[in-house]
C-alpha cells in the first residue's frame, strides 16, 4: 500500500497505540466486550478527526478519544455511574491508621489490588490507570482526562489513599480463600 | 511548610513532577519529618505493587483485525466517490497530474537515495522491535545484573558492548539477546520503562559523537547516537521525551570522561 495513502498514515498513528487504548477501555468499563465496543467505535471517530491532528503525542490523542468515547457509552448504558465528584474539596492528612507492614502484605496480592483499583469511581480509576500503567506524565493526563494539572494531582492523591485504604481494610475481613 | 502543605506535594514528588526548588523542600522535611517519610514510604508500596500486580489488558488480535477492517472500509468510502468526481470534471487534469506526479516521482526518488540507508535501517530496528515482542523472543539472557548480562555477550561477539544498569533512574535493565541488523551481528539489550520495553541496540561504528537523532516509525520513537566508538539505537513505544532522556542518561553514563 502506499506510504501517503491517508489510510495507512491513520494505521500508523493509532495501531501501535491499540493497547493502551484498549487496556483503558478495559478498566473503565470492567469487561472485555464493552471496551471493545468503546475502542472499536473510537478508532472510527479517531479516522473521522484524523485530518484535523497535528502529528505529535498521537498516544495521548488517541488516549483521548477513547476517553470521551467511554464517556458517552456511560451516559447511554449506565447514567447511574456518572458521577461529579468534588474536585474543590481539599484532601487531608495520609490516614495515619493505615499500618505500612499490612499494607505491605496486602499489596503484593495481586488480585487485592486489581479489586482495590476496580472500586475507585471512574474519574480516579481512568487516572490511576493512566499513571501507574500508561506511564503518562501529569500534563499529558491534564490533556487526555481535560482538567487542569491540579485536578490531576488532587484526583490521583485522594485516588491513592483511597486505594490504600480499601486494600488495608481488607484485613477487617480477612483474604477469603 | 507544615505536614499537611508537604502531603499534598508528595504524590507529585514521588511521581518526580515538582520543580527542583520545591523537591528540595519535601526533601528537607522528609528528613526530619518520620511521619511524612512513612506516607512516601505507603505510596512508593502502592505504586510499585500496582506496576507489577495490576493487568495490563492487551487488545486482543481479533480486535485489532476489526478494527483495521471497519477503519478501511471506512474510508474507502470517502475516497473513491471524490477522486472520481475530479476525474471526470476534467480530462486535462489527468495530464496536468500525471506530470505533477512525475516530477514528484523524480523529487521523492532523489530524497530516497539520500535517506534510504537511514530509513532502511529504521524499519529493520522497528522490526525487530515488534518481532520481539510478538514472538516472545525479547531476550537470551534474561537478568537484571549487569555482570551476569555483559559476560554473556563475551564470544558471541567480536565486541564488547557497554551494560549499565539504570534501575534508579527508572530504567531496570531486564536482559539482552543478539540480534542481526545492517548485515552484522549487534547486542540489544532490554531495558523496561514501567510497562514498555526498550530495545537498545549497539554495534562498533567509527562515526564520532553526533548530536542524537530521533525518528518516528509506526509510531515508535526511535533515537539514534554514536558513543566511544558505538552506535547506539533506542526503540520503544515510551514517550520521546522519556525515550531522549534514556539516551541521555546512557550518552553520560558510558562516557569515557567519567
Amino acid at each position: 500500500m502506499n506510504e501517503n495513502e491517508p489510510a495507512t498514515q491513520f494505521e500508523q498513528a493509532i495501531l501501535p497505540h491499540l493497547d493502551a487504548a484498549y487496556n483503558l477501555a478495559r478498566w473503565l468499563t470492567g469487561n472485555d466486550q464493552d471496551a471493545r465496543d468503546v475502542v472499536q467505535e473510537a478508532s472510527l471517530r479517531a479516522l473521522k478527526f484524523f485530518g484535523g491532528f497535528r502529528g505529535g503525542n498521537s498516544r495521548a490523542w488517541l488516549l483521548t478519544i477513547v476517553r470521551n468515547t467511554f464517556y458517552n457509552w456511560l451516559e447511554k448504558n449506565r447514567p447511574h455511574e456518572v458521577s461529579t465528584a468534588g474536585d474543590e474539596e481539599l484532601y487531608g492528612l495520609e490516614d495515619p491508621s493505615v499500618d505500612p507492614a499490612l499494607l505491605l502484605a496486602r499489596s503484593s496480592n495481586v488480585e487485592a489490588v486489581r479489586g482495590a483499583i476496580e472500586q475507585l469511581p471512574v474519574e480516579f480509576r481512568e487516572i490511576v490507570v493512566l499513571r501507574e500503567l500508561e506511564d503518562c506524565s501529569y500534563k499529558e493526563i491534564a490533556d487526555v482526562a481535560g482538567v487542569p494539572i491540579g485536578t490531576v494531582m488532587s484526583r490521583l492523591a485522594r485516588a491513592r489513599k483511597q486505594l490504600q485504604e480499601i486494600l488495608a481494610d481488607k484485613s477487617e475481613t480477612g483474604d477469603r480463600p | 511548610m507544615n505536614c499537611r502543605e508537604i502531603q499534598n506535594l508528595l504524590h507529585a514528588y514521588g511521581d518526580r513532577e515538582l520543580d527542583v526548588m520545591t523537591s528540595l523542600e519535601v526533601e528537607k522535611h522528609l528528613q526530619t519529618c518520620s511521619e511524612c517519610k512513612q506516607a512516601l514510604e505507603n505510596q512508593t508500596v502502592l505504586g510499585n505493587s500496582i506496576a507489577t500486580g495490576a493487568p495490563y489488558y492487551k487488545a486482543p488480535a481479533s480486535l485489532r483485525d476489526s478494527i483495521i477492517a471497519s477503519t478501511r472500509q471506512a474510508a474507502q468510502a470517502e475516497q473513491p466517490r471524490i477522486i472520481s468526481r475530479r476525474w471526470q470534471w476534467n480530462p486535462l487534469a489527468a495530464g496536468l497530474a500525471m506530470a505533477a506526479s512525475l516530477a514528484l516521482g523524480f523529487f521523492l526518488a532523489m530524497q530516497f537515495q539520500q535517506q534510504s540507508a537511514r530509513d532502511f535501517l529504521v524499519g529493520e530496528i522497528v522490526a525487530s522491535h515488534v518481532r520481539s515482542l510478538l514472538a516472545t523472543h525479547l531476550m537470551d539472557v534474561v537478568s537484571t545484573d549487569k555482570h551476569t548480562v555483559k559476560p554473556w555477550f563475551d564470544g558471541k561477539l567480536d565486541f564488547a558492548p557497554p551494560v549499565n544498569d539504570l534501575t534508579a533512574d527508572g530504567y531496570p535493565l531486564i536482559g539482552g539477546r543478539l540480534d542481526y541488523i545492517g548485515g552484522r551481528t549487534v547486542a540489544v539489550l532490554i531495558y523496561q520503562k514501567k510497562k514498555h520495553f526498550i530495545n537498545l541496540f549497539i554495534w562498533p561504528s567509527a562515526n564520532g559523537g553526533e548530536t542524537p537523532q530521533t525518528t518516528v516509525k509506526n509510531g515508535f520513537n526511535i533515537v539514534n547516537w554514536n558513543h566511544a566508538g558505538m552506535a547506539f539505537w533506542a526503540v520503544s513505544d515510551v514517550s520521546p521525551e522519556d525515550l531522549r532522556t534514556f539516551a541521555d542518561l546512557l550518552g553520560s553514563d558510558t562516557s569515557p570522561a567519567r
